[in-house]
């Protein structure tokens, strides 16, 4: 077999396929201790190891919450962490059907001799570090790889070092028990049209799979989290349902139907844009023959962060505005969000930061 | 000052090179720089159109597209000379052969009979349309040594490209075939693999700037004592290659057909797989190469017999596939029609009626539906021919 076989070829194809679940998505957690950090001050919380636990015990126990999800990705402290009542994270996931993913990757460095693109780290002594998460009960990784659209980018310099990394980290993962989640993400900056993003995010995701095949990817045991294909930040908007019809047109030309679902990243979009947007997708009329779900963190988090502010007494408020996003989400799988879900503070408000430094 | 002006056009070259990403289609060389490429030009929508009708529900091809060499062959074995007259008999027995177009949605012919008629005058083309057939074209020309391999070959066809697929469309051609193959006995070489798929590419991206919609075909031939296993590999990495550099070479993929052949081991191996095996494997290897939308699969059967083609067929389509499954059958379609004619124009209502029945068996193995109950010996006949030459 062109694809390689190793001893986890059945439990990866299985993880997968339950990831794309209908009516399920990825709740994205994986923020590293410096990102959480601006998350917390944007709410006046102060960035220490308590607070980053009791924010994510307030998410995993949303109750009726995790039966919308089928996977969270945790940053690796997170994995080792517990809730107050001393049960560790990675159980209480488990026993409700939600799989544990890993971030592995270590961050984005400039590659030299370009306008500021980047590629991404982490190669070196990934696959100890992915068989120790496998035994803490990771099943699944996640690596971002970032490009953007620009006069001259992205260059096919960043293309190509991209996209091998990524399938360098994928093969690496599957050799050791993890589902890897392939994201390429092209950011939203710029004041390009649709139709460039279009075109950049089907060259991007030729190279990825082209990348994919020759280091003999399963491909049945993976998923992509790429962005949707939208206008850029600075350019008119457009309808949902331009962006649905866009978005699965470039699936439809690159990504091959082994692949058993696409979880979107929500790149600075509103909670309730990504979402109608997800929904669009899902009623559009055409060839889909994957999964459209999410791998959203903030469009999942926001009005939740609002509403909590740090403070015990604001927990279950917090946790409604989590749940009503986890539900509006899990519908948008179907395509039956109707756009009701109890709007919480700021769930229209535009998450987008020019230039965002993960 | 002429160093000045020297060192502003290299700039200006060089400026180019490296900071236009995007290739530019050759339409705009002038100032007009588009910064995203447009496939296809003005045929987008017919090209859509067209692969769409070939690809319909209980359609396939019928491959009539033999050169005048192999032609002959075909002709001698029933004991005909190999002259146009015959050949023109011969193709006007197929395409004239009543209520074809209930199976058959598009007909590949050779460069001389797309510009034959019927011995009453009426063009093959206009036959053909008056059955809701596409007509079809042979463009390649054909296979030479491939210098630097390992004996192997590389498919010629690519100059004057464009204005020939122009011509032919303006005859009437709709879609195109390009036929290159790649031998897993030698190798096969990454040079091998890669020219096979960079030919196709080209041909794809000249083909649908003229109007006619592509058959990708890299027949990887059926020669050799390899098995099931090593075919899915060799398959995987050139259907990987072929798909990267049709982007590259920005190819509609809503206006291609591919014409693959199946997964089986090789025609010496010594164990045969059933026709389930064989769709098991086919299909794995298409979902993991072929991009949805890409409309339609058109198989070659390679020198299987008319039977084992049709029920290896029937074995793929027991289940929806993200695209049309079908077949493009040259020999597998012929070969009892041949016989049955043997030459003789008594015989030629027998003829005819016999592709009916090995186009209905095809339909009906598209749709999944089709038995081998009733099928006669000879069209149980293997026809590989080792290291045949097409």
């Amino acid at each position: 077999m062109s694809a390689f076989k190793g001893k986890y070829h059945d439990e990866l194809i299985a993880n997968a396929a339950y990831i794309g679940t209908p009516g399920k998505g990825i709740l994205a957690a994986d923020e590293s201790t410096g990102t959480i950090g601006k998350r917390l001050s944007g709410i006046n919380v102060e960035n220490i190891e308590e607070n980053r636990r009791a924010l994510r015990e307030l998410l995993f126990t949303t109750p009726g919450a995790l039966k919308y999800l089928s996977g969270v990705i945790l940053f690796e402290e997170t994995l080792y962490q517990k809730t107050a009542a001393g049960q560790p994270f990675v159980e209480l996931l488990k026993e409700n059907g939600v799989l544990p993913g890993i971030k592995v990757d270590k961050g984005t460095v400039e590659l030299a001799g370009t306008n500021g693109e980047t590629t991404t780290q982490g190669l070196d002594g990934l696959a100890q570090r992915c068989q120790k998460y496998y035994d803490a009960g990771a099943r699944f990784a996640k690596w971002r790889a970032v490009l953007n659209i620009g006069p001259n980018e992205p260059s096919q310099l960043s293309i190509n070092e991209n996209a091998n990394g990524l399938a360098r980290y994928a093969i690496i993962c599957q050799e050791n028990g993890l589902v890897p989640i392939v994201e390429p993400e092209i950011l939203v900056d710029g004041s390009h049209s649709i139709e460039k993003c279009a075109d950049v995010t089907e060259r991007v995701l030729a190279a990825c799979y082209k990348a994919l095949n020759d280091h003999h990817v399963l491909l049945e045991g993976t998923l992509l989290k790429p962005n949707m294909v939208t206008p850029g930040s600075d350019a008119p908007k457009v309808t949902p349902e331009v962006i649905a019809e866009h978005t699965v047109r470039a699936l439809q030309r690159t990504m091959p139907s082994a692949v058993p679902a696409v979880v979107f990243l929500s790149g600075g979009q509103s909670e309730e844009e990504a979402t109608v947007n997800l929904n669009a997708m899902n009623k559009l009329k055409g060839k889909k023959p994957w999964t459209l779900s999410f791998s959203f963190g903030r469009a999942l988090q926001s009005s939740t962060l609002k509403a909590w502010g740090g403070k015990p007494e604001n927990v279950a408020k917090a946790q409604a505005a989590f749940l009503a996003r986890a539900k509006a989400n899990s519908e948008a799988t179907l395509g039956i969000y109707k756009g009701d879900a109890k709007l919480g503070e700021g769930a229209s408000e535009s998450l987008h930061v020019k230039g965002y430094k993960y | 000052m002429a160093c000045a002006s020297f060192t502003k056009l290299n700039a200006a070259s060089s400026q180019w090179i490296g900071q236009q990403p995007f290739t530019q289609r050759h339409g705009s060389l002038t100032t007009r720089r588009v910064s995203v490429p447009i496939r296809a030009k003005a045929y987008t929508d017919e090209l859509v159109q067209t692969a769409k009708s070939i690809a319909s529900p209980g359609h396939g091809i019928l491959a009539i597209d033999e050169s005048n060499a192999t032609c002959g062959k075909r002709l001698a074995s029933i004991g005909l000379d190999n002259t146009e007259v015959n050949r023109q008999a011969y193709r006007q027995l197929l395409l004239t052969t009543p209520g074809l177009g209930e199976y058959i949605s598009g007909a590949i012919l050779f460069e001389e009979t797309l510009y034959q008629s019927t011995t009453d005058g009426k063009k093959f083309v206009d036959c053909l349309r008056g059955e809701k057939i596409v007509p079809g074209i042979k463009v390649d020309k054909g296979l030479v040594p491939l210098p630097g391999s390992n004996n192997e070959s590389w498919c010629q066809g690519l100059d004057g490209l464009a204005s020939r697929s122009a011509e032919y469309y303006k005859q009437g051609a709709r879609f195109a075939k390009w036929r290159t193959v790649v031998s897993i006995p030698c190798g096969p070489s990454a040079l091998a693999v890669k020219e096979a798929a960079w030919g196709l590419a080209r041909y794809a991206a000249i083909s649908q700037d003229n109007g006619l919609v592509p058959i990708v075909e890299p027949e990887i031939l059926l020669d050799g004592d390899h098995p099931i296993e090593r075919t899915v590999e060799v398959a995987e990495k050139v259907w990987s290659e072929v798909f990267y550099y049709l982007a590259e070479n920005n190819v509609l993929f809503e206006g291609i057909l591919l014409k693959p052949s199946m997964v089986t081991p090789g025609a010496e191996h010594k164990e045969r797989a059933s026709p389930q095996t064989i769709a098991k494997y086919t299909l794995t290897m298409l979902k993991r190469r072929v991009p949805p939308a890409v409309p339609g699969i058109m198989f070659l059967s390679g020198g299987q017999s008319e039977v084992e083609a049709t029920l290896n067929l029937n074995a793929m389509n027991q289940s929806p596939n993200p695209w049309h499954v079908s077949f493009s059958y040259a020999r597998a379609l012929q070969n009892s029609v041949l016989k049955t004619w043997q030459g003789r124009p008594e015989n030629v209502e027998a003829a005819q009626k016999s592709l009916l029945v090995r186009a209905k068996a095809n339909s009906l193995a598209q749709l999944g539906k089709y038995s081998a109950e009733g099928e006669n010996e000879e069209a149980k006949k293997g026809m590989f021919v080792k290291g045949y030459t097409y």
